[in-house]
């Protein structure tokens, strides 16, 4: 460093100092303080109840404490549904959908909709700090991403209510009824509104279970669905744990029935409805491979696969958890992956710097762990970045694993965490090969200059959604859903509606 | 301090290869075997890794979502203020004007004598001996710009003659500006050789070349043309003459700090980034130093590789350090004018 | 002059004044005794209100005859001057993501229905009606406009197709805007027809150049207003009062106009000006006559749009 550098004395910014002291400072490096937002804003209750035929109830199930997963703290206590609330909560959708939800012509439908897309706007920063709390992912991830997303839903599907027979469909397509919507806890808020939008857009009315550990924001949509005036039983929301899940997908009155969670569970779904009329949508699991061409634009390739694997702690369905680099450049690109990591912050979720936050549950921690360590024993070799993980809480540090073979676990199974396997390819063709080389087929990310490789690879590929130099987008106007065991039908535009409606 | 300025010698790092990159021996100066014509230096230049411009856009986006606030905001501000060329290039300058700015430069803020001096004061070339007269006896450069800026357009004899005049006038540093024509024109080794004609008048001066990336069209254009006035010799690789618009964005100067900090790793060499034009608030020079810290690395965190060309920018930097000390928003009339 | 006739020319004013009062106001919402602010109806040009550049203004009447105000009469330049800020808004309009344009338009309509009450008083006095029949037409203004936004970010996935071509090819179409159109707005239909002419040619992107219904302009200036608060880049909407068949073969040739609505404009009429309009190929819409109540047809979205059809080689 230069002469001039060093002799500067270090006064304001000293780590504890209150005020800032008069010039001169300089202390490299450049050390982010602290930003946290405020946790008050998340207006966090100390209970929160069912929602059923327009009110809020104490549920006949269990009430459990729902945790904080970046210090395994307590947030509330909620309410479960029991078997009765089911049951109540499918009869208050039907007869809403008998009632006045059907009566209502279309475009006030799609009023209703614009009224609930505005309500999360008002309350999108409450939203965004209870989601951080409840789900642990960073605070700028449930700002910038989870909340407006989720309002646009809304605002993207309240358009369609009266627009139904241009959508491709008939002249005048139906709705199915009642719908039972089960979701996971990656995306709390967002699964929510993917679900309840375009159904009660086609004229459905609904039954959902959020996910165990991540019921808050759910209920707080709840709210906002009252203070709509939604008449009452046209969106019912019940907290509990997989038997509650269980007994709506499974209940008589259901016709329709909606999952996204993993693939064991959606192929239990398929075998429990077989036979009956009821309609069925999954969203499943993934092992999305992320494809780097030579001629790749290096530095936003780099970026994508971050974004592809660590967004969200890698608990996403869609994420790019394979990364099949050209040979010819991998060496570079795992050396920049590499240096990109060590900007990556980890740590408190509520703080806006913060890139990487907790692992959602115990349960979850200790599958990734798992995944990990069988990687390390079948030979493949794991990297982090050096950082500093929270003594409380579930963490997992950003992982890349070279030398990973096809055969190995850490290739096959969904880890849905932040951790990356690295294979390599030869050609376009073997890359394909090796992409398409897995029972799943829910997205895929491809890195080129050149626009008639993305062209034909995207043809080629098995996956419901392909990237081109681009990953992890998402818009209400793109339709989004897998191909082989990552599930079937399409949450999003225009084919989003056909999932509820009777064609 | 009245040392020229010599580019640092920044740790070397050990020469990595580049996809596309002419590879000639181990040795870590594979840029010196390049032959310089126009054809080589393309072949080169188009080689380099292509830059997706809506994923360089999301990168500086989220860059900017970073929040820095209390001890970090006040680390950042006095090296911004560090960091800065104060500029003044008006057709209306007077040895009034540019002894006014140096007296501004070497004593930003009369409430908080202890704030830092600016980098450099940056000026035409007929006012640099008032400058240096101004600045005498202070660590505060006197830089110029040269070569018929803004525009460039003139032959190399009166360019060549222009630098030279600012060198003997006194600057420490020259602000060239690259041939946009020849560029677009794409008649490569004509701008190499333009720019290491300069360097070579400029001798030990330090020499900054302009690329007026709003000039260039794309992002692709600026990482080659970053590349082209690394090769030749360029201390420092500058956005903009501050004249036409757009000047510094924040995808061109992630593009450009990606340049230097790859050029680095190929060559040992660490050359700085200089941002110049548009920048006028505390919350976007603040931005680029995060741009700076996590792009190109630490190691650019300093006067010697990382500038701001500003004027009004000084002042923003000013009131927010008073709304950080008193807690209390300042304004115009507690800070002076030029 | 002689003082006879002068004194007579102020008695014959006066005589005429006093309908002034109570047509001008047709219904009292002040107290008692207390003088009103009266409104100033001006052109809305490229996001402000100027008068127009000759100075006129007309008299807009109601039913009975009795005034109700000036509004200003557009001349040629007013229209040439709105072609130019319509064609710099169009620029900015159409790049705006299809999500933005329905948030726009969205939030003018809860605009439009936080300002019910002014418009159902403007309407009611324009055509004559009551304050109930009014109220309807307002009423299915906002749900219209309600309607187009939800449009904005739709109408490509509707109008837009991956086309199954031969060879190893993609090829996709997709709507885009034709740039700026010129509105003849309804007659008769001062707020609803408006509302339901204008929408659909902002929600696909264009910018426009609405003649009001030059009988009953007055429900078009108070939208104007509105407009002028929301986020519509200035010049996206411009409106002009004035009479219709000085203004339209003006509109009708302006060759920097994309296409044209010929809605407002007597079918009689509508030759004449399709011929003019074939001097730079406008595009023209002549719709028969319509049910303003009833669901719209996307005839009216499909004829500003230019379907652009992209081809890419594909190979590795």
């Amino acid at each position: 460093m230069s002469s001039q550098r060093t002799s500067r004395a270090h006064a304001a910014g000293s780590p504890g100092s209150d005020a800032p002291a008069p010039f001169p400072p300089g202390i490299d490096p450049f050390i982010y303080a602290p930003a946290p937002e405020s946790r008050e804003t998340a207006r966090l209750r100390t209970s929160y109840q069912i929602f059923v035929d327009g009110r809020f109830r104490d549920g006949e199930g269990e009430s459990i404490k729902s945790i904080n997963p970046a210090d395994e703290e307590p947030l509330a206590e909620v309410s479960e549904a029991g078997a009765s609330d089911v049951d109540d909560a499918v009869a208050a959708a039907r007869r809403a959908f008998d009632g006045p939800w059907s009566a209502m012509p279309a475009a006030q439908r799609g009023k209703y909709l614009f009224r609930i897309a505005r309500g999360i706007q008002e309350r999108a920063r409450e939203l965004a700090v209870l989601e951080t709390l409840d789900n642990g992912k960073p605070i700028k991830e449930a700002r910038d991403f989870d909340i407006p997303t989720a309002a646009a839903h809304f605002f993207y599907y309240a358009g369609w209510a009266d627009k139904l027979g241009h959508a491709g469909l008939g002249p005048d397509p139906r709705p199915l009824g009642v719908a039972g919507q089960v979701i996971p806890w990656n995306f709390p808020l967002l699964m929510a509104a993917w679900k309840i939008a375009p159904a009660l857009a086609t004229g459905n009315t609904v039954v959902l279970k959020p996910a165990e550990t991540t019921p808050l924001t759910a209920l707080v949509l709840a709210e906002i669905v009252a203070d709509a005036d939604l008449p009452p039983g046209v969106v019912n929301i019940l907290p509990g744990g997989p038997s509650v899940g269980e007994a709506v997908v499974s209940h008589p009155g259901i016709d329709k029935v909606a999952f996204t969670g993993s693939t064991e569970v959606g192929k239990l779904i398929q075998r429990a409805t077989a036979g009956t009329p009821k309609r069925l949508s999954l969203e499943l699991g993934g092992k999305a491979a992320n494809i780097v061409f030579d001629d790749a634009p290096l530095d936003q390739a780099v970026e994508g696969i971050v974004t592809g694997i660590f967004f969200n702690q890698g608990q996403v369905c869609c994420a790019g958890s394979r990364l099949l680099v050209q040979e010819s450049i991998a060496e570079e690109v795992v050396a920049a992956l590499r240096r990109r990591l060590t900007t990556l912050r980890i740590g408190d979720p509520l703080d806006k710097n913060t890139d990487v936050g907790a692992i959602n549950s115990p349960a979850q921690l200790a599958k990734i762990r798992e995944l990990a360590e069988s990687g390390e024993a079948d030979g493949a070799t794991p990297w982090s970045p050096p950082c500093r993980i929270p003594e409380r809480g579930y963490w997992f540090p950003p992982t890349i694993f070279t030398g990973v073979s096809p055969a190995h676990r850490i290739a096959r199974e969904e880890i849905f965490g932040p951790v990356l396997s690295v294979l390599t390819f030869r050609t376009p063709a073997e890359a394909v090969e090796k992409a398409n080389n897995t029972p799943y087929g829910l997205s895929a990310g491809i890195w080129t200059e050149k626009g008639s490789r993305i062209l034909s690879v995207a043809a080629q590929l098995r996956a419901g959604v392909v990237w081109a130099n681009t990953f992890n987008r998402f818009d209400p106007a793109a339709p989004f859903g897998g191909y082989k065991e990552s599930g079937y039908g399409r949450e999003g535009g225009r084919h989003g509606l056909e999932a509820y409606l009777d064609v | 301090m009245t040392e020229v300025m010599s580019v640092p010698s920044a740790p070397p790092l050990s020469p990595q290869k580049k996809p596309g990159a002419i590879r000639k021996g181990t040795s870590a100066m594979p840029v010196a075997d390049l032959s310089r014509d126009t054809a080589s230096l393309r072949r080169f230049l188009f080689g380099l890794p292509g830059v997706d411009q809506a994923g360089a856009e999301s990168r500086a986006a989220g860059l900017a979502t970073r929040t820095i606030k209390t001890t970090a905001k006040a680390w950042a501000i006095a090296t911004a203020i560090s960091m800065i060329d104060l500029t003044t290039l008006e057709g209306a300058d007077t040895p009034a004007t540019v002894r006014s700015l140096c007296a501004r430069a070497m004593r930003p803020d009369l409430s908080y004598p202890d704030t830092p001096m600016v980098a450099a004061v940056c000026v035409y070339p007929d006012l640099v001996a008032t400058a240096a007269e101004a600045l005498r006896g202070s660590p505060v450069r006197v830089a110029s710009v040269a070569t018929a800026f803004p525009s460039g357009r003139a032959s190399l004899a009166t360019k060549l003659a222009d630098v030279r005049e600012a060198v003997a006038a006194g600057a420490n540093e020259i602000d060239m500006v690259m041939d946009r024509g020849a560029f677009l024109a794409g008649r490569y080794a004509e701008v190499y050789d333009e720019i290491l004609a300069v360097k070579t008048e400029c001798g030990p001066t330090h020499l900054k070349v302009i690329l007026e990336t709003g000039e260039l069209g794309t992002l692709d254009n600026v990482r080659r043309a970053s590349w082209l006035a690394l090769l030749a010799g360029g201390d420092f690789i500058k956005t903009s003459t501050g004249k036409i618009s757009p000047a510094a964005t924040p995808p061109v100067a992630l593009v450009m700090l990606q340049a230097a900090k790859n050029f680095a790793e190929m060559t040992g060499q660490a050359r700085g980034v200089k941002l110049a034009g548009g920048i006028r608030t505390t919350k976007e020079a603040v931005r680029y130093l995060v741009m700076v810290n996590e792009v190109a690395g630490a190691a650019w965190l300093t006067r010697d590789l990382f500038r701001f060309g500003a004027s009004s920018l000084l002042n923003d930097l000013l009131l927010q350090w008073h709304k950080l000390t008193t807690g209390a928003y300042s304004g115009p009339d507690y800070v002076a004018v030029d | 002059m002689s003082d006879t006739s002068v004194s007579a020319r102020i008695r014959h004013a006066s005589r005429v004044a006093p309908d002034h009062g109570s047509a001008r106001e047709p219904t009292a919402t002040g107290s008692a005794g207390r003088l009103k602010v009266r409104k100033t109806y001006k052109l809305y040009v490229g996001g402000s209100f100027p008068r127009s550049e000759s100075g006129r203004s007309y008299p807009v009447r109601a039913a009975g005859g009795s005034l109700l105000a000036y509004a200003a009469r557009a001349s040629r330049k007013d229209l040439r001057d709105a072609v130019v800020a319509a064609r710099a808004a169009a620029t900015v309009w159409s790049r705006a993501s299809a999500y933005n344009r329905g948030q726009v338009l969205y939030r003018i309509a809860e605009m439009i229905e936080g300002r019910r009450e002014q418009f159902v008083t403007e309407v009611s006095a324009a055509e004559n009606i009551t304050a109930d029949s009014a109220a309807l037409q307002v009423d299915a203004a906002i749900d219209r406009w309600v309607h187009y936004a939800g449009w904005a970010d739709k109408f490509a996935q509707v109008a837009g197709a991956t086309n199954p071509v031969s060879g190893p090819y993609v090829s996709f179409s997709s709507p885009e805007p034709t740039g700026v159109v010129g509105v003849f707005a309804p007659q008769d239909s001062s707020l609803l027809g408006l509302v339901s002419v204008l929408a659909p040619v902002l929600t696909t992107g264009n910018a426009a150049v609405l003649i009001a219904s030059q009988d009953h302009p007055l429900p078009a200036v108070c939208l104007a207003e509105g407009l002028a608060t929301s986020d519509l880049p200035p010049g996206a909407v411009n409106i002009l009062t004035g009479h219709t068949a000085e203004l339209a073969p003006w509109m009708a040739a302006h060759r920097d106009i994309n296409a044209v609505d010929l809605t407002g404009v007597v079918p009689e009429s509508r030759a004449a000006l399709q011929r003019a309009a074939a001097d730079n190929l406008k595009r023209t819409y002549t719709p028969g006559d319509t049910d303003w109540f009833a669901d719209p047809p996307t005839a009216r979205l499909s004829a500003f749009v230019e379907v652009k059809t992209v081809w890419h080689s594909q190979g590795v």
